[in-house]
């Protein structure tokens, strides 16, 4: 455990000497210094501005999540229980997921104009398909042992469903919802860069008019880490719901 | 035709016509959507008169380079990181992190370093692509049963024939993955930066027509960028399933 | 036609046929057969692979209902609803990955509604059955195959059915252990009086562990012999030195290896519901 963890340290000493390899090769207008950008994202959270934006995009975020999630899962358990829907549905929920949604962009906009819900909109329409696909595919690849072991056992169709097929699914889902998350925080952050005045996303956006790299890169790298924090944490508890299966 | 292919086009048709019975009736308004019949007009206009035949042939000339750079560059990193596990394990978490950022808003930095035009775009569809092949190379990688990479040993086979001759070809599944990724991932790279910043491209007859509000055109190029996506993610698609159940994986 | 009761388990002219799909035949799987299962015997199928072994255990264990015929449990109807009084181990491992071994064993009476002291004290009793006591707060993937299995037997156990049925248990086990769980069955079948019917593909296991060994022909599946062992209640795995032994496990195989020749040469197709 300790050696993991000091591994990873190695590794983010290394990618930071990288990083200030290639600021030396290409100049600071195209990318600032690690020590640049690090004091730059120290200065922002500083700020009341930065933190309002923070929190506009954390709450885009957190009601599109929560909705990608809560819908994602109840389609996906429809589809996964039903053989037929689920069937019909497989490939369409395919093609659906590997649409670039930028295709999309100009319709959101359309319907939800300028503002939160476009975001949120936004951050659905990316997050919902996979969480979807990974749980009709976890309630569908459940070991049909289960399915027998819990008929021998004279459970009721809601019983087996709660107490079997919903722990050996679990931990699929979690993975399908670690994905989803991600790309549900890349849609709300594209949503504020083409459709919101507020947001880290906008913040984005008005330092890149301005050419600000350093800013730039400093909202970057404090999106980065909370994004590898999230994925870390969701890693964590998918881990732990599969006890070692 | 089976009962399940016969409901999912019966399902898809309906839903089609109910889109076009609501933009014809206008609950959609057109400044909002325009019909999907008109879209393959529009669709179908814009290949016969080739007006933008260069800013296709623009986007799709891109497309392939990075997906070029994104396959092979990916490959190898993945590769690479697959011999390493020290250096592997760490970086897990910061990969799946990835794409949680749009990573166009570097698109301007690229700017700078390689100017306004096809190199920029090019190298940012490569950099949208290629994470997703690294982590489909290392995924096939480590699906290479033991005793293949020990055939691979056994006939004595320098570390590059053993990767290119055994191990590739036994990974291929997730490989072909990781290339239908990269191509999906190339496309919004490239295509979301002629949004923010080009000359020309599919993406920019897109915001131009947008902000011009000509939605005729607009509409037109999407389902011709859709379609387009489509018809190469479903033939890679196939592809990809063909190789899982000849390798008999599932 | 109401079905004699002579059997703890009695099938009369059951056949059961899977409809096919989408224009695939129907098939087969099993039938007609009739079988009477004693109360208290230990009782195993063998026969060639595909030939509706795995259909006959969910018959018995009304997980599926039968086409033709009739099936009874202790006199009353199997009608596609499984019975109280039937446990049963199959040939995957079926432990709860997400549950402790401890867990595990008291999931059925859990859903039983069982009060807790008692859920306690029998589960212990069914570990140290199984010697699975050191391994109560362990999780499934912890184990081997072959500690799994006895996790999903003690579960079985632990809910004191009056038939035990096995769909090749051991399958998934090497020869030395297959051979020792082989003991352990007989003990768990002498010291708990269920009645046990197990389905192998293994003939020296058929032979040694048996009362009455059936035969089943290639698919659709009938019964083309039984065999009676005659060994004494108090037998193990050293059966085998036995001279009846190698009598009984020769007169299995040249019953079966026609049936298997002739099942190598179907088409293979694979069984419903495995």
């Amino acid at each position: 455990m300790k050696s993991t963890r000091f591994d990873f340290l190695l590794l983010l000493a290394g990618l930071m000497l990288l990083w200030q390899l290639v600021h030396w090769l290409v100049g600071p207008d195209v990318l600032s210094s690690p020590w640049a950008t690090i004091r730059r994202a120290a200065e922002l959270i500083a700020t009341s501005t930065f933190r309002d934006h923070a929190d506009a995009t954390a709450t885009a975020f957190g009601i599109a999540a929560v909705i990608s999630i809560a819908g994602g899962i109840a389609i996906g358990l429809w589809l996964g229980l039903r053989r037929f829907a689920g069937d019909v549905a497989d490939p369409i929920l395919g093609t659906l997921y590997s649409i670039p949604k930028i295709t999309l962009y100009p319709i959101i906009l359309l319907i939800f104009g300028l503002g939160v819900s476009a975001k949120i909109a936004f951050g659905v329409i990316h997050g919902v398909f996979p969480i979807a696909i990974f749980t009709m595919n976890a309630v569908r690849n459940v070991a049909p042992v289960y399915h027998r072991t819990a008929r021998v056992l004279r459970l009721t169709p809601l019983g087996a469903a709660v107490t079997i097929m919903a722990p050996a699914a679990l931990p699929e889902i979690l993975a399908g919802i670690r994905v989803g998350v991600a790309l549900t925080l890349l849609g709300v952050l594209i949503g504020e860069l083409f459709a919101s005045t507020s947001g880290l996303g906008f913040a984005l956006i008005r330092a890149m008019d301005v050419h600000a790299v350093t800013d730039i890169m400093a909202i970057t790298l404090v999106l980065f880490v909370f994004a590898a924090c999230v994925n870390a944490l969701l890693r964590f508890v998918e881990r732990r719901a599969r006890h070692g299966g | 035709m089976t009962k399940v292919g016969t409901t999912r086009a019966a399902l898809i048709l309906s839903a089609l016509a109910a889109l076009e019975l609501l933009c014809r009736v206008g609950i959609i308004n057109r400044v909002t959507m325009i019909p999907p019949s008109e879209m393959i007009v529009s669709l179908w206009s814009i290949l016969r008169n080739g007006r933008y035949n260069a800013d296709i042939f623009f986007t799709l000339y891109n497309v392939i380079a990075a997906t070029f750079l994104a396959v092979i560059g990916g490959f190898l990193a993945g590769a690479a990181l697959h011999a390493l596990p020290r250096l592997r394990r760490p970086l897990v978490p910061l990969l799946s992190a990835y794409y949680a950022i749009p990573t166009f808003v570097f698109y301007p930095l690229l700017i700078v370093a390689f100017g306004v035009g096809r190199t920029a775009l090019i190298v940012m569809g490569a950099m949208f692509g290629v994470v997703a092949m690294i982590v489909n190379t290392t995924l096939g990688l480590d699906h290479v049963p033991p005793v293949v990479a020990k055939t691979g040993a056994i006939l004595r086979l320098d570390a590059a024939r053993q990767l290119l001759l055994i191990r590739l070809p036994s990974a291929a599944p997730h490989l072909v993955t990781g290339i239908k990724l990269a191509v999906a991932y190339s496309v919004i790279g490239i295509v979301a930066g002629e949004f923010i910043l080009a000359t020309e491209g599919v993406g920019k007859r897109i915001a131009y027509a947008y902000d011009n509000f000509d939605n005729r055109t607009m509409y037109g190029m999407l389902l011709l960028l859709l379609v387009g996506v489509m018809a190469v993610n479903g033939a890679l698609s196939g592809w990809e399933k063909r190789l899982h159940r000849r390798f008999g994986q599932r | 036609m109401a079905a004699s009761p002579d059997g703890q388990i009695s099938l009369r002219g059951v056949t059961k046929v899977f409809p096919g799909h989408e224009g695939h035949a129907d098939v087969h799987a099993l039938g007609p057969v009739d079988l009477d299962v004693m109360r208290g015997e230990l009782f195993t199928v063998v026969g060639p692979s595909g030939c509706g072994k795995s259909t006959l255990l969910d018959v018995l264990a009304g997980l599926t209902s039968v086409t033709s015929g009739h099936a009874t449990f202790e006199g009353s109807e199997l009608a596609g609803q499984v019975p109280d009084g039937i446990g049963a181990v199959f040939q995957q491992d079926a432990s709860f990955f997400w549950l402790t071994v401890w867990d595990n064993v008291a999931f059925g009476l859990r859903r039983r509604g069982t009060a807790a002291r008692e859920i306690a004290r029998r589960v212990d009793q069914a570990l140290a059955f199984m010697g699975l006591t050191g391994f109560a707060k362990a999780f499934p993937a912890q184990l081997s195959g072959g500690m799994r299995q006895r996790v999903c037997i003690a579960r079985t156990l632990v809910l004191e059915p009056k038939v035990l049925l096995l769909d090749e248990p051991f399958g998934a086990l090497d020869q030395q252990t297959r051979l020792l769980m082989g003991d352990e069955l007989l003990r768990i079948w002498r010291e708990t009086g269920a009645t046990v019917v197990l389905i192998t593909h293994a003939l020296d296991e058929a032979a040694m562990l048996s009362d009455r060994v059936a035969v089943m022909s290639a698919r659709p599946g009938r019964f083309i012999d039984i065999v009676t062992t005659g060994w004494p209640r108090t037998r193990d795995s050293r059966i085998v030195s036995d001279p009846r032994f190698g009598a009984i496990t020769a007169r299995l195989w040249e019953k079966l290896r026609e049936e298997s020749l002739r099942a190598m040469k179907a088409p293979e197709t694979s069984e419903d519901g495995k």
